[in-house]
């Protein structure tokens, strides 16, 4: 009995201890190099905010998340067209509170966007922070003739290409192919015709992979040992192994690189919400923005942090995105929910056919 | 009396608990989100749904089939390697050299599984070691490329199995009497009969448990079949990994689960009866 007590006492004050720990720290759910730790030491300096990072990608941000009918994180980074499907089917996010985020910070055509792709029942889900592209990556000296997609498919290369058996593989190639899957998103038949059409080809040209890649680890060894002369990649991952290896570049496909902007939402069941606000006007100062462009690779939504970013990173953009290529992105429409088992079903049977 | 049977359910409470909320109700929950079709429209219900993609989908089943076979071919190529190293560890090594031979065995577990596998990728790979050494004693004349095949896969299972099929087999060999083996010599058998008549038979509860401990270790492995594996290889736990975490699918997730602890369940059990030992004998001695 004597025991028991003491055991709910101690039960008692552990709960109370983490609960006095968590109105001082920022449960956040991110990217690998969101959060720099220059960063974050500059944020709990000025605010006293301590900040726990969980690195993550879009799939695992959804299952966490969904796991605990969003609790566990107080601010989390999904792209913005991943937001409403899962919103809709798990109920995981809280609308955000627009008047908290300073939107001066934020390049309004960006932030416009977003707000449009992440709104619910008149609600805004999500805010921009940091955008990119997927497209090619070249080993220029030994594949320059690699412009689009569906050149990964010719068998000069074979044995020497690496794609990810992911969705964007299967909606960079319906564009190659001159489909246009983001409008027959709204249309499941016309979509699974399209789907049908990429998985075949992307049957077909299996025998030209070297191997589906899987992690960007393992793709920066395939290219930099040069075992792999093309691949379909992230910007970011292209510019860190151009500055290694000047031959290999990132190249925007002809039929448009797929554009995505990674977003702050917040989970339905965050604790530390005002921290969470304060981080999202923190990170979008400029010089901060500029920071995390440094870490990550990638640029953000914040205004003006251009100017703050090293030129070769600057010199690195302006080669791979001519201002034609960067008006021929293609920017992710948000997913509506389905969608995704059906481009799963798709994505196995080209993995296990033979 | 009462003290006693106290005492008997107050040790008995951690097994309980671990059993009750780890083990049986985890399945449980699982087999009731499988049999669950689940829509935002309408609700949640009950549905067979799940299964029936599972066989209608010759892909998910010709998966499953693929992993079996390749986990008794890597669990049986494993056995293959493991029997004459535990005979010589538990018969011919001197006792002395017993034990620095099973610490050869055992040290390349003190590294993470992930490392193993690495460690084989740097090997393999086309700009790896043993392509480049092939090169240099002119055995090949481009590089080799000897990751991302099936065989891969095996022979990652193979190595991280061989602990598991060496430790019982030697625990079961060394019981054995060795003049059981010179009573055979004697009576005018050869290597071959007294390997098959005698030494094999007593081996067995060693062998049968050894197999069904990495039989399932190869089932349920997802690091190696996902890193050494090739554009074609699809592991069935890959499957429920990405029902789960990528496709947000744990209806069908679950189902998988499910069916894998059919499989497992299944092979074990005719193994058990093939060889004509019982899990008492085997896993339990």
């Amino acid at each position: 009995m004597k025991h028991a007590k003491t055991l709910v006492a101690l039960a008692l004050s552990s709960s109370l201890v983490t609960a006095a720990a968590s109105a001082e720290t920022l449960r956040l759910l991110t990217w690998g190099g969101y959060a720099p730790d220059e960063v974050i030491a500059l944020f709990e300096k000025e605010t006293g905010i301590e900040v726990k990072v969980t690195t993550s990608n879009n799939e695992d941000m959804i299952s966490k998340l969904r796991a605990t009918g969003g609790a566990g994180f107080d601010l989390a980074q999904p792209s913005q067209d991943r937001i409403t499907g899962a919103q809709q089917a798990f109920n995981i996010y809280q609308p955000i509170d627009l008047s908290k985020v300073e939107a001066a910070q934020m390049i309004p055509s960006m932030l416009a966007a977003t707000k449009a792709n992440t709104e619910l029942n008149g609600d805004v889900y999500g805010v921009p922070h940091v955008w990119g592209t997927s497209g090619l990556v070249v080993n220029t000296a030994q594949a320059k003739d690699v412009k689009d997609y569906t050149d990964l498919c010719s068998s000069a290369y074979e044995g020497k290409v690496s794609y990810r058996m992911k969705r964007p593989t299967l909606i960079g190639f319906a564009y190659a192919m001159g489909e246009d899957p983001f409008a027959a998103y709204s249309d499941p038949a016309k979509y699974q015709a399209i789907l049908d059409k990429v998985e075949a080809k992307l049957i077909e040209c299996k025998p030209v992979v070297k191997t589906y890649w899987t992690g960007g680890d393992a793709l920066i060894n395939l290219i930099r040992s040069e075992e792999v002369v093309a691949a379909m990649a992230w910007d970011a991952g292209g510019w860190k192994l151009n500055r290694d290896n000047a031959d290999v570049k990132f190249v925007a496909p002809a039929s448009g690189a797929l554009g995505w902007i990674d977003t702050f939402a917040i989970p339905r069941k965050a604790k530390a919400v005002d921290a969470a606000y304060q981080w999202i006007n923190f990170v979008m100062q400029p010089e901060i923005a500029a920071m995390i462009t440094e870490a990550a690779g990638n640029f953000t939504a914040s205004q003006g942090s251009d100017e703050f970013v090293n030129e070769v990173a600057k010199a690195q953009f302006q080669e791979s995105f001519p201002p034609a290529d960067l008006d021929n992105i293609k920017w992710y429409p948000a997913v509506p929910p389905g969608l995704e088992e059906m481009e799963g079903l798709a994505l196995d049977r080209i993995q296990a056919a033979n | 009396m009462s003290q006693q049977r106290w005492q008997f359910y107050f040790l008995l409470t951690p097994f309980l608990l671990w059993i009750g909320l780890l083990i049986i109700w985890p399945h449980f929950n699982m087999l009731e989100v499988s049999l669950t079709e689940r829509s935002w429209t309408q609700g949640d219900s009950f549905s067979f749904k799940h299964y029936l993609l599972f066989f209608q989908q010759s892909l998910y089943w010709n998966t499953y089939l693929r992993t079996a076979w390749m986990a008794i071919l890597a669990t049986f190529i494993t056995l293959l390697i493991s029997f004459p190293v535990a005979y010589y560890i538990a018969k011919v090594a001197k006792p002395r050299s017993k034990l620095a031979l099973l610490m050869c065995c055992l040290l390349p577990f003190w590294l993470s599984e992930l490392v193993r596998a690495y460690g084989w990728m740097i090997l393999l790979r086309e700009s790896g070691i043993i392509s480049g050494l092939l090169q240099a004693i002119g055995l090949a004349d481009a590089p080799i490329e000897m990751l991302y095949h099936d065989a891969t896969i095996i022979l990652g299972l193979v190595y991280s199995g061989m602990l598991f099929m060496v430790v019982p087999l030697v625990s079961s060999l060394d019981s054995m009497d060795n003049s059981y083996i010179e009573a055979g010599f004697d009576l005018g058998g050869n290597r071959w009969h007294i390997f098959w008549e005698i030494v094999f038979p007593y081996a067995m509860p060693g062998v049968v448990s050894g197999c069904i401990i990495v039989f399932m270790l190869n089932l349920g492995n997802y690091l190696i079949p996902n890193l050494m594996g090739g554009k074609d290889s699809l592991w069935f736990t890959e499957m429920v990994y990405t029902q789960f975490i990528t496709r947000f699918n744990w209806e069908l997730g679950s189902a998988f689960g499910i069916l894998l602890l059919v499989l497992s369940s299944l092979l074990v059990w005719l193994a058990l009866k093939l060889s004509g030992q019982s899990l008492s004998t085997t896993v339990g001695r």
